[in-house]
């Protein structure tokens, strides 16, 4: 077709309102699934790491400075755990996110991995069953245990090859817990997690 | 289907092969297929725009002024782009995450531009729709074919099931310099064996 | 030492072409000369820091206050496509000369996933402007540093008997395995 600058703007307007149209009817149409489908998710989650519940109420915890969300677990009003949404931003790839779930009295009932962009098959262990981070934490006492990877003088086992993916694994159980000693009343405020991370990345050198 | 529509669709699987012929959009091809799983979701996802947008394009290819031609598909394939994004994060969300920033991307895959351009604006609405599902499954075929040898040679495991092998594997196959070297040894085999 | 990190990382660690396969067409396609490649990365790398700046602009005072977010990809492609025409035509009017060296790479940009990529990714990883800026000049710059190297292999190549069916791409592609194992020894660095 000839082109001649009112047709050319006519026709690009038409094109560019239909489509934004169209694609604006998408949104609404899946506002509502994407919205049920991260809540599902984070439901799911919660199942996971946590002991039989009737209900949760959520709060955000402040940790370094960044609000940490905190879901309190109850049967009977009387609350049986806690699963904490913790972020560390220093794994290889990008942020690294768990659920870590405490029982009351401060147990690690288990972690699930809610979000990574670790490297496919070193970083991307730590969303394995029984993985070795997992396996290290799971069923302590979160008080007993010093929250960093055995390199850095802590007693959680690294990932082979991964350090960094499990420095911030590390990390992020680290703020959870100190999120969870708020939310469960064990101390008023939340003190500083050591960023060991960020830290010990910088000296380079290190496999992932 | 007459002969001469079949062809159409079975062109795109091995003579006019998207990746190992064309080698055209090479960025989601070497990003997305660390595994079968993820090479077949890219695929289709790309699969779709391509159909809808050369049914669109060859609907509206008589309306649209020479000179602004590719700006118009661009927006065309663009909110295609957007809707299957939605879609899969409505309803895939774990695929979703997985292709990551590869799906906005497809906007700009050359293969859906480049048949917008070749086939949709100089064919019917039914033979363009054809040509996309024809380029789309040799496409797909070819990610999910990489995506396949990546996971069995990288993590021992084909589709997420494990092989029981996964210690005795060089895990540089899911690394990023493992998909520049599956891709360029499956296009020698092609071009040794199938390619005429 | 926060931008140190950025550049850095952006430049050698998460290459945007050896380890994050953007712009992947362009350098397969014209990377066969040391000089024209060099050219496409100043193209690029040029493209690449204005559209990062307007496309930080329209998310943070467009898209965000009016809540049209999914819109991004739609409105990313075409910003950055009337950018690199407007690009072009001053260029052509501005200075002649670094028109004839970068014009003809100009339209070539448009599709060049690398692009809109980094604008994506920019917004992903909620950067302000500067560090948005830094960042993707870095990501043009290991753009540049990885087509530059590349085409310099390539040019050793071309001397060189390759079997039939290795010829043109797929030994450039096994090049490209090569170089990439290279780079991989600067994980960690950040």
């Amino acid at each position: 077709m000839e082109s001649s600058l009112k047709n050319m703007v006519l026709v690009l307007f038409t094109i560019t309102l239909l489509s934004s149209a169209a694609v604006g009817g998408v949104y609404m149409l899946t506002e509502e699934p994407i919205a049920q489908a991260k809540v599902a998710a984070v439901n799911d989650a919660l199942k996971q790491v946590l002991p039989e519940y009737e209900a949760t109420t959520s709060q955000d915890i402040e940790v370094n400075a960044l609000p940490v969300k905190v879901h309190t677990a109850t049967v009977a009003d009387k609350a049986v755990g806690y699963a904490v949404e913790s972020t560390s931003k220093n794994g290889f790839g990008g942020a690294v996110r768990l659920m870590v779930g405490f029982d009351a009295e401060g147990t690690i009932l288990n972690i699930n991995v809610l979000e990574q962009k670790e490297t496919p098959g070193l970083g991307t262990k730590m969303t394995d069953e029984g993985n070795v981070l997992l396996a290290s934490l799971k069923g302590k006492d979160a008080a007993q245990v010093k929250m960093t990877v055995k390199k850095d003088g802590g007693d959680i086992d690294a990932l082979t090859a991964a350090t960094i993916s499990s420095r911030a694994y590390a990390e992020a159980v680290a703020i959870a817990y100190e999120a969870y000693k708020v939310a469960s009343g064990k101390q008023a405020t939340a003190g500083d997690v050591a960023t060991g991370a960020t830290k010990q990345a910088e000296k380079g050198g290190e496999n992932e | 289907m007459s002969n001469n529509k079949l062809s159409l669709v079975l062109k795109g699987l091995i003579k006019e092969n998207p990746t190992f012929v064309l080698v055209l959009g090479m960025c989601p091809t070497l990003g997305t297929t660390t595994s079968a799983i993820n090479g077949l979701g890219m695929g289709v996802a790309t699969m779709a725009v391509l159909i809808m947008s050369n049914i669109v394009i060859a609907m509206i290819k008589n309306l649209i002024p020479d000179k602004v031609r590719i700006p118009a598909f661009i927006v065309v394939i663009a909110s295609f782009v957007t809707v299957i994004d939605m879609l899969m994060q409505a309803y895939v969300p774990s695929l979703y995450s997985a292709l990551g920033v590869f799906i906005p991307l497809i906007v700009v895959n050359c293969i859906i531009l480049g048949r917008a351009e070749a086939f949709a604006s100089k064919n019917g609405v039914l033979d363009s729709a054809l040509d996309g599902v024809g380029i789309g499954l040799g496409f797909t075929l070819s990610l999910t074919t990489i995506g396949a040898v990546r996971e069995i040679l990288g993590s021992g495991s084909i589709f997420g099931l494990s092989l029981g092998i996964a210690d005795y594997m060089p895990l540089v196959f899911v690394l990023a310099p493992g998909a520049f070297l599956v891709l360029g040894f499956l296009m020698v085999l092609f071009n040794k064996y199938l390619k005429k | 030492m926060e931008y140190f990190a950025i550049i850095i990382g952006a430049i050698f660690v998460n290459n945007v072409v050896l380890a994050q396969f953007l712009g992947i067409c362009p350098f397969l396609g014209v990377s066969s000369k040391v000089e024209t490649s060099m050219g496409m990365g100043a193209a690029v790398t040029f493209v690449m820091a204005l559209s990062s700046v307007v496309v930080w602009l329209i998310q943070t005072y467009i898209l965000v206050p009016l809540g049209i977010e999914f819109m991004q990809t739609i409105v990313f492609i075409l910003v950055i496509a009337a950018l690199v025409q407007m690009v072009e035509i001053v260029l052509k009017k501005v200075s002649p000369s670094l028109y004839q060296a970068l014009g003809i790479f100009l339209p070539l940009i448009t599709t060049n996933c690398a692009v809109l990529g980094v604008a994506i990714l920019m917004v992903q990883k909620e950067y302000g402007l500067l560090e948005g800026l830094v960042y993707s000049v870095s990501t043009a710059l290991g753009f540049a540093v990885a087509l530059v190297l590349f085409a310099g292999m390539r040019e050793r190549l071309e001397f060189e008997e390759v079997p039939k069916a290795f010829q043109g791409v797929p030994i450039a592609l096994i090049t490209a395995a090569l170089l990439a194992m290279a780079f991989m020894g600067f994980s960690g660095l950040v």
